[in-house]
C-alpha cells in the first residue's frame, strides 16, 4: 500500500478544528475557511456591514427576504443536504405558522411573541406526528408523501376563509415585543439578521455532533448505522421537526413583516423554491444554504431591467450554475480553491 | 453459556427458503466460521442475525434473551456489531468520521446539547476522535484517517468497516466476508486484525470463502448449504467430512 501514500498528500496530524477546512491549505485561509469560526465571522461582518450599502427601503426589503429564505433554507439543507431526505412540502410549515400568528395576533389579540413559539411548538408537534408514516418512505415516495402534505395545508388555508380569509388573504397586526413596534426597516434588518446567525450557529453546532454524524450517516448508509445503535427513524423525525421550526418562525415573522398574508406562502412553488436554494447553494453546506437564498432572492431583482426576457435569463443561469458547478456553489467553489491550494 | 442461540430458524424470500430449520448456538469468546457454497445463506444469515431481515420462523436469543424482530439498532446497544460483504460506507464523510459513527452509543446523542453544543459535547468527541484513531491505528489505517471515504481504495475501506464496528465495542462481531476481494497479503493482515480482535475478547464470526484463512483461524465451523446446517465442528473434523466435500466440489459421479 506504500504506493498510495503518493497519491494524496497526508499532513501531519493537526487538530479537529483545522482539518474541517477541508484541506492541506494552511494560514488565515484556512482558519477563515473553518466554520464555526471564520464562516460566523464572515457572516456576522457581512450582517453587520451590509447596511452600510443599503441605500433606500427597497434594498432593505431584498436583503430582509434574504435572511428570512436563507433561515428556512438553513434549516431545510439540514434535512435534505445532510440527512439526505427531501420535502416537497415545506413551505407548508411555514405557512402554517404564518397563519397561526396572524391569526391568533390579529383576531385573538396575542402578544405577536407568544403566538410565535406556540406557533413553532404546534408546527413542530404537526411535523412530529406526520413524520413517522412519511419518512418510512423513501426517494420519489418521500417526494410525493411531502409534496401531498404541502399541498393538502395550502388547500386547507384557501378553503378555511372565514379564518384565514382564502384566496384574497388577510391583514397582519404589526410584531410588536413588550410595546416595542417593528416598524422600520432597520429594525426589521438587524431582527432578521440576528436570527440568521442564530440559525447558522446553530445548525453547524448540529452539524458538527454526534447527532449531525447520525444524519450524515444516514444519507450516507442508513444499514450501517443503525447496526452501529443509530435509531435512523428518530433521527430524521428529528431533523424534520427542526427543519419544520425554522420554517415556522420565519413563517410567523414574515406575515408580521409584510402585514398581509395569503396562501401563496404555503404554495407548492414557494416549497420547491426553498429546495431549489438548497441545491443552487450546495447540499449539505449550511453556508452554501445562505449563499443560495440570497442569489435566488437577489437575482430576480437584479434582472428586472431585462423585462420580458428576466425568466428566461434567470432559468438559464440556473441551468449553467448547475451544470457547471453540480456540487452546488459554495461545496464546488470550496473543492476548486482547496485544488488551486494543493498545488 | 453461548452467546448466540439459534433454533429453528427460517426465511422464505417469496417460494425460495434460504434459511432452512437452521438450529446452532455460539459460545462467548472464540472465532466461528460460517461457510458454505455461493448461494449456502450465508448472508442472509448474518441479516437474520443483525435484525435487518426478520424471520418467518424460529428463534434468536443474544445473550440469554430472544431477540427474535428487534431492530439492528437495539441489537447493537446490547452489543452486536457487523461489518458488509458489500461494503456501507458513508462516502458523504471522512474515514474518521465514518469509525465516529460508530461511537455513537457511546455519546450523547440527544437533540438540545447537541444544539447548543454544551462543552462536554466537544469533550466527548475530542475524546472520541481520539478513541477512533486508535482504532483506526488498529486496523493499520492511520495513514487515512483524513481522507474522504470515497477516495479510499477498496482494501481500505474493508478495515475501515472493521475499525466503524469495533468502536461500539460489540461482545459480538459479525464479519461478512472480511478477505474478499483482498489480495493474499491483504487477506493475512486481516488474519491478523481478526486474531486481535478475539483476542480482546470479543466474539467473532465470520463468513468467509478464503479457506486457508478460515482453517487458520477458526476455533468452530458451522457449514451450510441450500439454507440447512450441512455440518458443524472444528476445523479438522470439517475439513474431513465428506459432505462438505461433496457440497464444495461435487458429489463423485
Amino acid at each position: 500500500m506504500s504506493d498510495l501514500s503518493t497519491t494524496k498528500a497526508t499532513p501531519a496530524p493537526v487538530p479537529m478544528s483545522t482539518r474541517r477546512a477541508g484541506g492541506s491549505g494552511g494560514g488565515a485561509l484556512a482558519w477563515l475557511m473553518r466554520p464555526r469560526t471564520g464562516g460566523l465571522l464572515v457572516l456576522a461582518a457581512v450582517i453587520c456591514l451590509l447596511p452600510l450599502g443599503l441605500q433606500n427601503n427597497f434594498q432593505y426589503d431584498v436583503a430582509i427576504k434574504i435572511g428570512f429564505n436563507a433561515i428556512v433554507v438553513v434549516g431545510l439543507n439540514l434535512l435534505i443536504g445532510y440527512a439526505g431526505q427531501i420535502s416537497l412540502g415545506h413551505a407548508g410549515f411555514l405557512g402554517l405558522g404564518a397563519y397561526f400568528s396572524a391569526i391568533t395576533v390579529t383576531k385573538l389579540g396575542w402578544p405577536p411573541l407568544v403566538s410565535l413559539v406556540v406557533a413553532a411548538a404546534v408546527v413542530g408537534l404537526l411535523a412530529f406526528v406526520v413524520a413517522r408514516p412519511v419518512l418510512r418512505l423513501k426517494g420519489h415516495y418521500l417526494a410525493m408523501a411531502t409534496l401531498g402534505l404541502g399541498v393538502i395545508i395550502s388547500i386547507v388555508l384557501n378553503q378555511e376563509a372565514q379564518l384565514t380569509g382564502g384566496p384574497d388573504g388577510m391583514i397582519v397586526a404589526p410584531f410588536t415585543v413588550f410595546g416595542f413596534e417593528f416598524s422600520k426597516a432597520w429594525h426589521w434588518y438587524w431582527l432578521v439578521g440576528g436570527l440568521l446567525f442564530l440559525a447558522v450557529w446553530l445548525s453547524l453546532n448540529i452539524i458538527d455532533s454526534p447527532v449531525g454524524r447520525a444524519l450524515r450517516a444516514v444519507h450516507g448508509s442508513e444499514v450501517a448505522a443503525e447496526v452501529v445503535g443509530v435509531d435512523t427513524t428518530r433521527y430524521k423525525v428529528m431533523i424534520f421537526v427542526v427543519s419544520a421550526v425554522f420554517a415556522s418562525v420565519v413563517g410567523s415573522l414574515d406575515a408580521h413583516y409584510i402585514m398581509f398574508l395569503s396562501p401563496n406562502e404555503a404554495s407548492f412553488f414557494h416549497s420547491v423554491e426553498l429546495v431549489i436554494m438548497v441545491v443552487l447553494g450546495g447540499m449539505a453546506s449550511t453556508f452554501g444554504a445562505v449563499v443560495g437564498a440570497a442569489i435566488l432572492t437577489a437575482l430576480p431583482q437584479l434582472l428586472t431591467f431585462l423585462e420580458d426576457y428576466e425568466h428566461l435569463i434567470f432559468g438559464l443561469i440556473l441551468m449553467l450554475v448547475m451544470i457547471f458547478l453540480p456540487k452546488g456553489i459554495v461545496p464546488s467553489l470550496a473543492a476548486l480553491l482547496k485544488r488551486g491550494g494543493d498545488r | 453459556m453461548s452467546l448466540l442461540q439459534v433454533s429453528k430458524l427460517s426465511k422464505d424470500f417469496g417460494g425460495v427458503r434460504a434459511i432452512d430449520d437452521l438450529s446452532f448456538e455460539i459460545g462467548a469468546g472464540v472465532i466461528h466460521s460460517i461457510i458454505g457454497p455461493n448461494g449456502a445463506g450465508k448472508t442472509t444469515l448474518f441479516n437474520l442475525i443483525t435484525g435487518v431481515y426478520t424471520p418467518s420462523w424460529g428463534d434468536i436469543r443474544f445473550d440469554g434473551k430472544v431477540v427474535t424482530g428487534r431492530k439492528p439498532y437495539e441489537l447493537a446497544r446490547m452489543g452486536m456489531s457487523r461489518t458488509f460483504q458489500n461494503l456501507q460506507i458513508c462516502h458523504n464523510m471522512t474515514a474518521l468520521e465514518n469509525v465516529m459513527v460508530g461511537r455513537h452509543l457511546h455519546l450523547d446523542g440527544r437533540l438540545l446539547p447537541s444544539l447548543f453544543r454544551l462543552p462536554r459535547i466537544g469533550r466527548a468527541d475530542r475524546a472520541a476522535e481520539d478513541h477512533c484513531r486508535e482504532l483506526m491505528a488498529f486496523v493499520g489505517l492511520e495513514k487515512y484517517w483524513d481522507w474522504d471515504a470515497d477516495a479510499m481504495p477498496y482494501g481500505a475501506l474493508k478495515r475501515l468497516e472493521i475499525a466503524r464496528a469495533l468502536a461500539a465495542e460489540p461482545r459480538l462481531l459479525l464479519l461478512d466476508e472480511p478477505a474478499a476481494g483482498l489480495n493474499d497479503v491483504e487477506s493475512r493482515e486481516i488474519d491478523e486484525v481478526i486474531k486481535k480482535v478475539a483476542a480482546r475478547g470479543v466474539t467473532v464470526v465470520l463468513v468467509e470463502h478464503d479457506m486457508k484463512m478460515v482453517m487458520e483461524i477458526s476455533d468452530h465451523i458451522l457449514v451450510l448449504d441450500y439454507g440447512r446446517k450441512l455440518t458443524e465442528g472444528t476445523p479438522q473434523e470439517v475439513r474431513q467430512n465428506p459432505d462438505v466435500i461433496a457440497a464444495y466440489l461435487g458429489h463423485a459421479a
